[in-house]
Order: C-alpha cells, then structure tokens, then sequence
C-alpha cells in the first residue's frame, strides 16, 4: 500500500512585510494518516507554515496543495483542516458545548446531528459534563481538550496543532502527549504538529523535521535525525551532541584536535567535516582501553540530573560531554568518577557520526 | 502626609459638589430672588411641568441624541473594526482624522460647521439650519469617541479568535456576528453611551448649528441664564442632575455585570 | 504577488463596507468644512456678511496686529491672554488633581471615589457653569455667607476670579482621570527598590514615582490646556463682558459682528497653535500618547 500524500508544499517561499524572510524555499509532502513534527527554535518558520496551511498567510511563491486540491486562493473557512490554536483560542462568550458545536453550526448541519457529533468528540477527549461550562470556569488541561475536540468534530483531512501543550506545566503535558497520540492512532487523522521541544517531538513523531531560518534542515524519522543528524544544526538542536572538526586523510580516518579518529567511512581525503557523537555514546574508563578512538581526559565538572550522571571532561583538544546511566552501583562496569579524576574515553567509529556540510570560510590546517 | 492628602480628598471633593448641591438646594427655596433660605416648596417644579416649551425642548434634546447616537455607534464601530482587521494606503490618515474632533477646541469645529451648512444651502437649497443639522454636527464628533471606544476593546481582543472562527467555516460576517460583535458589545455599549451623554451635554456645537425652531435644553438654559435666571430653571437642572446621576450608576451597574 | 483579483475585490469590498461610511462621513462633515474655513479665512466680508473675494491676507494681518494705521497688539494680546489664562488654569488642576489621583488610586475606596469624581462632570456642563454664578453673584452664596459674618460683599461676579474657579472646576476630572490610569499602573517595587538604595521620601518620590506618572501628567495637562483655551461659554457667563478669550473673538465674528472671514481666521490661528501643540506630544509620546487622550 502506497502512502497517499495529503499536504503537499513545493518551493513555499514567505517574506514578511518588514523584509524578514520566514519561509525560504520550503518543500515538503506529509502522507494520510501520519503524526508529523515540525521542530525549530523560535522565529524558525513552523508556525508560518502551519498558518499557511490553515489559511491565515498567503505564500509569496510556491504551491500548496492538500488532499490533491491547490489552496492558495481557498480561504481558511473552505479548507479542510483545523487547527489547535496555542492559547486554544476558546470563544470566551460561549459554553464549551457552543464551542465545541460551532465549525458544525457554521456548516449548518441539523441540530440532532450536531448534538450527536458534539457528544462523540467530548466523549473522546474525556470531557463528557462540562458541556455547560465557560472558557474561564476551566483548567488548562480541559481549555486544551476542548479546543482538541472543537477541531476533530469537523474530521479535517489534517489536524493543526500550534504548540498545542506549550501553556501546560509538565506533568499534564506528559499525560497529554500520551493522549494525543492515542487519538492520532484512534482516528487515523494526519497532524501537523509544531512544537519547539525536541523530547515532544521525538516520543510523538511518526516523521518530523527540523527548522531553521526558514528552510527545511532534515526530514526524517525522530530516530534518524538523532542518530544520524545531517547537519551542526540539527546534531546540536536535538539533544546535545560533541562535535568534533576533522580533516579527513582516508575514507575512514581523520585528523582530529582529540587526535586521529577512525570512523566507519564515507570520507573524501583532504575534506573538512564534522564528527558528531552523542554523549550518552562515550565509553569511560579507569584503565586505558587499548584501542583507537581512545582520548584522555580530566573530569572537570560533575551534574548529576537523577537518572544520569553527566560528565564535563576536559581533553586535550577541547571539552567533551559524557553522559553515563546511573545504574546500581554493584552492576559490572558500572563506575562513577570524582573531580580532577583521569579518564579515558573511547569514542566508537560506529557511533561517529559524518556531517557533511561546510565549515567556516576558509579550510584551516588540521590542530595538531 | 496621607491625613494630608485624605484632607485635600475631602475639600476637592467638597468643590466638586457645593455648585451641584446649591443648585438642588435652591430649587426647592420659596424665595424667587437671592440664595436666603425662606422655606421648602415643590411649586417651581410644578411650573416647570406647565411650561410646555420645556417638554419641546428636552424632546429635541431627546431625539438629537437617539438619533445621532444610532448614527455615531453604527459608523464608529465600523471604523475601529476596518482600521483594526485591515491594513491600507491611507489608514494612518484615516486615524488622524478619528482624533482630530476629540482634540481640536469645538468652538472650531462648531463654526467650520456652521460655514459648511452655510456654504451648502447657497449651493443647493438642502440643510436649513434644523435638527437635522444639530444631529449631522453631533455624530461627526460622536464618530470619533465611539471608534476610539471601541477600538480599545478590539485591542484587547485575541486576534487567534477571528481566525479561530474562521478555521471552523465562519466567513467575515458570520465571524464578524458570532465571535466579534459578542465579544465587543460591552465597548460598543459604552461608546454609544458615551456619545450619548455627549450629545445631550453637547453646548457648543448645538449653539453654531441650531436654528429656528430647533432649540435644545442646553440652549434653552444658555439663554435663560443670559436673560436672568428663574427658579425654574434649578428645578430643570435638578431633575437633569438626578437623570444623569441615576442613568451612569445604571451604566456602571449593566456594563460591569457583562 | 498575492491573491487573485476575486479574493482582493472582496477584500476591498469589506474594507469599503467597514471604514467607508464612517471615513465619508468624516470626509464630508469635517474636512470639507475646515476647507471651506480655510478659504474663508482668505475671503472678505461682503455686505450682509457675506463672503466675498478677491483672496486676501487682510484676515491674517489684522489678526497679528499689522493693520494699514500701524501695529495694533488687540487680538495677539488676547491670543496671549488666552495661553496665559490657559496655562494658569492648567496649572490650578495640576495642583488640586495630581494629589487627588494620588488619593484615589492608593484608596480602598477608588471605585466609589472615582464615580464621585466623575458624576460631576456628567451633569450638564452649562447648569454647573450656571450654579457659579449664584455662588459668586452679588448676593449669592459666598456673599451671603460673608454678610452673615458682618463681612462683604466681595465683587466676585463677573470676574476673571470666577471665570478660573469655573474653568478649574469644568476641566479637573480631565486631569484627574488620565493621571489616575497612570498611578494605578505605577509599579511600586521600583519605590522600594529606591528606599532600599538609600532613597529619602522626596527623593524616592521624584525619582521612582514621578517619572512613572509623567504620561498621564502629560495627557492631563493637554486635555486641560487645550479645552481652557477655546473656550468662550465660561468666560461668557462668568466674565459677562470683563473677560475676552480668544473663543469670545471667534463667537462675535461668527455671531453679532457676521465677519464670518476674520472669524475663520482666527479659528484657524487657534487650531494652528493646538494642532502644533499636539503635533509636538505625539513625536514625544508617540500614537499611544494619543490614546491617553481619550
């Protein structure tokens, strides 16, 4: 069975009046039934291109086209989609039932219907007596399944969310993820989710992509862009990550600050790139590993976060971040290392990571 | 330092009302001439009742100000709601011109008026010196407070909303019906009340563009306190004092239950 | 490149539906007439009082003084007896409201406070300019409050005296109002933190408090000024004849003298000088300044 696309974006390009350009050349297909993530920091382009697909910006150039149809001259009350606004956008003069009813009222379905289809979605959003309440009589979290249910009573082709969790302390934001994706499955309805919290989009994502300055850096799986981030950006943007400037010499090695390091390949001798490694991928020790890839190094700083304990280790040719599971203290291989304590760390070929894009202006000479 | 102050509280406020209390005071003194004291009586109230140019003159107050009022909201609310959905050419334009009669001194006003009506009777024979032209003066003014009004709600508003509505199918006036309109009725209310109040306060304007036959209780005053005043007068002013007091807690009692 | 033509005529459409009539009617019942003002103020008083031509800066000249006999200072002295007036009238407010809207503010009370410094200023505006003059009249109350103590009587109408208490008392809440809005948004922790720095009463005042009040100062003030200046019903009634402000000028040319072009004249001196002033508040203040006013 072939995935059926239902947005498709090609080369969207817009420019903002002030001359800032929030969205450069941005294409992108997102296929019937899928949880999609748009990743970024702030100012990176995912809301606007949310917007563009509700209707609420008109792209400068570029096509849009969801379930087949071009949307550029559709206004957002033709469309086939709805959106979950980032302060829910709750009509404060009317009941969350009025609230809940109004997409169905505006497209004048009768009344037995209405209350019907109303029903279903408080049903699913688990929000069944507070039909009669207003807009400030509720919490955060219902404010948040109201504004769920209000949009999924249309049954859009595809879902909006805008940071739909953003206003929620972190408990129910947690509990709330976990919902949303069992809707997503329930329904089957594709959501366009933005979010600019990386472990969100990471646990909810069936695809994602990561934004900056208006482009587009990768589009993935949640798994590939961390395992296998195509560029600075998302390495750094998805968790944390050490990179390292190299200088290849062969197609799996290269000259590094830390030394020479061994990768599983892919190198085009006299380049420059960057290695990346996860820091949860660095293997310490107390005795010298007698391998490649070893570097040693000086504990310089010591957070310990609960589930782990995160390493600031001063090598050398610079920092490196180590992060290592705080497990039982009686597990093999299991250590903790103190202050100003010598380690040695292993960096594993197969878990350097190649980016490939250009650094700097000019190639420099590789540190000793 | 605050003794002082809760001092000064009492004496400004003590200012503020000795005009008003004399005023009530003396529409139910006996005497006809002077401020002496000679004992109580309704009879000046009485005769006001029988003065039946009175009951004219409160009905055309009455009317300019229902009718410019249903004018004034109906254009001012509009034009907030233009100047705060849209943008355009000339919008800058647009709101200096909103500002212009709440800041320029109304005797201008009053007589720019006054020459334009001029100036179109020689041209064309319309708009005799009337009610009518009282009531045109009235909402050029009234427009600007009403669109202010209600353009400080509109600024408060979660634009989100709009687009909310129109995310679930509304189009511009059903948004505009069941999501704007509800949301800034209470500005709408009290700009239209504001203009209200203001057309029936209003001396200077209605003084440029009156004209025969169409005398309002502030001219009728004007020109009784010019002539020398009658006791009929202060019982006049008292049943106004006791209207306006009576209709702006009621405003504030309605507008705050919104 | 944006929508398409279908899209942009109901844009249009919208936009003439919402901002048109209330721009028209601007258009027409203001701009026309300060036009129409504006070329009076160049005509020449015809016979009947009509208007006639040729263009002419007659109008002007006389207004500043500079008549065909010489310098005359007639009008330009009223001009500055009006600013003066204005000025020393915004001043007497600034003193009696600045404290009030102090008061009201830090009160437990403000609500009720506040109401019952705006109710005045919802009665009528001629029946409270009305009751000073039995106040101030020759046997009105102060007089007759003076004879009961073997003093008086006191010539205090009409009187420049009077036309100030009036005035002071028709524009106060104006102040009092804009100035409040300001002190309830006054963010007190700055005053702490001025006191905590070694800060006296004055100087944490001056420095912490004043500072924060100087927009609604400013917005009062105008709302003061500018009222105070064209007004002519006060000095009417209270100054009977003694007291000329400019807007008696204006009022007589349109009314007994019917020299409708020297009147337009002198209304467009006194809307120049206002407009200039509000020009210069909202470079200073800004479009939000503007709003203040209202």
């Amino acid at each position: 069975m072939n995935p059926t696309p239902v947005v498709e974006l090609e080369g969207v390009r817009k420019v903002f009046d002030g001359g800032t350009v929030a969205l450069d050349g941005v294409t992108l297909t997102v296929y019937e039934g899928e949880f999609f993530s748009l990743l970024g920091p702030s100012g990176c382009g995912k809301t606007t291109l949310l917007r563009i697909l509700g209707g609420f910006e008109v792209p400068d150039a570029g096509t849009v086209r969801i379930a087949g149809v071009d949307v550029r001259e559709v206004p957002p009350y033709r469309r086939p989609v709805n959106t979950v606004f980032q302060n829910y956008a709750l009509f404060p003069h009317m009941t969350v039932f009025d609230n809940i009813a109004f997409g169905l009222r505006m497209r004048r379905r009768p009344p037995a219907e209405v209350r019907r289809k109303v029903g279903w979605a408080m049903e699913l959003v688990q929000i069944e007596g507070l039909s009669a309440r207003r807009p400030h009589e509720l919490s955060g979290g219902q404010k948040q399944r109201v504004a769920l249910a209000r949009a999924l009573v249309n049954e859009p082709r595809v879902l909006l969310l805008d940071e739909p969790l953003g206003a929620l302390d972190l408990k129910l934001r947690k509990q709330l993820q976990i919902e949303l994706m069992r809707l997503q499955m329930e329904l089957g309805t594709t959501f366009v989710y933005v979010t600019h919290d990386q472990e969100e989009a990471l646990v909810m994502s069936d695809r994602m992509a990561v934004m900056q300055n208006g482009r587009l850096e990768q589009v993935g799986l949640p798994e590939e862009l961390y395992e296998r981030p195509k560029t600075a950006f998302v390495a750094r943007f998805l968790g944390r990550s050490n990179l390292i400037e190299a200088h290849a010499v062969a197609p799996d090695r290269a000259e590094t600050p830390f030394g020479p390091l061994r990768v599983s390949g892919g190198l085009t001798p006299g380049r420059r790139y960057l290695l990346g490694i996860r820091p949860e991928k660095l293997r310490l020790a107390r005795e010298p590993w007698n391998r490649a890839n070893t570097v040693t190094a000086r504990v310089k700083e010591i957070v310990y976060t609960g589930a782990e304990n995160q390493y600031i280790l001063e090598a050398r040719g610079g920092e490196l971040v180590a992060y290592t599971l705080n497990a039982d203290i009686s597990e093999p291989g299991y250590e903790e290392y103190d202050y100003g304590e010598t380690v040695h760390v292993h960096l594993p070929p197969e878990n350097l990571v190649v980016i490939d894009e250009p650094i700097g202006d000019e190639p420099r000479p590789p540190a000793p | 330092m605050p003794r002082l102050l809760k001092l000064h509280t009492y004496l400004v406020l003590a200012f503020l009302y000795l005009p008003i209390a004399v005023i009530v005071a003396l529409s139910f003194n006996q005497s006809r001439f002077g401020v002496r004291w000679t004992g109580f009586t309704w009879q000046w109230y009485l005769r006001l009742f029988h003065h039946h140019r009175v009951a004219v003159y409160a009905e055309n107050t009455l009317i300019v100000a229902v009718a410019s009022t249903l004018i004034a909201t109906v254009l001012g609310t509009l034009l907030a709601l233009g100047l705060y959905r849209y943008s355009f050419r000339l919008k800058g334009a647009i709101r200096f011109l909103i500002y212009v009669p709440v800041v320029i001194p109304d005797i201008v006003m009053g007589v720019a008026l006054l020459l334009f009506f001029a100036w179109v009777r020689v041209h064309t024979g319309w708009l005799r010196l009337s009610l009518t032209t009282i009531v045109l003066g009235h909402v050029t003014f009234q427009i600007a407070y009403v669109a202010l009004v209600v353009r400080s709600r509109l600024a408060g508003l979660d634009p989100a909303l709009e687009e909310a509505a129109q995310d679930l199918g509304a189009g511009s006036y059903a948004t505009f019906r069941h999501v704007t309109l509800p949301l800034i009725l209470p500005g709408v209310l009290a700009g239209a009340l504001l203009a209200f109040t203001l057309s029936l306060d209003d001396f200077v304007i209605t003084f440029f563009t009156a004209g025969p036959g169409s005398t309002t209780l502030p001219l009728y005053i004007f020109g009784s306190v010019k002539r020398g005043v009658t006791p009929e007068i202060h019982a006049l002013s008292s049943i106004l004092i006791a209207a306006t007091t009576v209709g702006l807690v009621l405003g504030r009692a309605l507008l705050r239950r919104r | 490149m944006n929508r398409s033509a279908t899209s942009r005529a109901r844009r249009l459409l919208e936009l003439l539906l919402t901002v048109g009539p209330g721009a028209l009617w601007l258009l027409i019942f203001m701009l026309i007439p300060a036009l129409l003002m504006l070329e009076a103020s160049f005509l020449q008083r015809g016979p009947y009082g009509r208007l006639v031509g040729p263009f002419t800066l007659a109008n002007y000249l006389r207004f500043f003084g500079l008549t065909p006999e010489g310098f005359d200072p007639l009008y330009l002295g009223i001009l500055w007896r009006s600013a003066v007036f204005a000025a020393g009238v915004t001043a007497i407010t600034l003193l009696l409201g600045y404290p009030l809207a102090f008061a009201i503010a830090t009160s437990r009370r403000k609500e009720t406070l506040l109401l019952l410094v705006v109710l005045p200023f919802w009665t009528n505006f001629l029946i409270r300019i009305y009751a000073w003059i039995v106040i101030f009249q020759r046997h009105g109350v102060v007089n007759a409050a003076l004879g009961a103590l073997g003093l008086g009587p006191l010539p205090l109408y009409p009187s420049w005296f009077a036309v100030y208490v009036a005035t002071v008392y028709t524009y106060l809440p104006f102040l009092v109002l804009p100035v409040y809005t300001a002190v309830e948004r006054i963010d007190w922790t700055l005053l702490e933190a001025a006191q905590d720095l070694g800060a006296g009463r004055v100087r944490g005042f001056l420095h912490a408090v004043l500072p924060q009040t100087l927009p609604g100062v400013v917005a009062g003030v105008l709302l003061v000024f500018v009222p105070a200046l064209g007004t002519f019903v006060i000095s009417d009634l209270l100054g009977a004849g003694r007291v000329i402000l400019i807007g008696n000028v204006i009022q007589q040319q349109f009314g007994v003298v019917r020299d409708w072009a020297f009147g337009s004249a002198a209304a467009y001196v006194l809307m120049a000088l206002v407009l200039l002033g509000l020009w210069g508040y909202a470079r200073v203040a800004g479009e939000e300044g503007l709003d203040r006013l209202v």
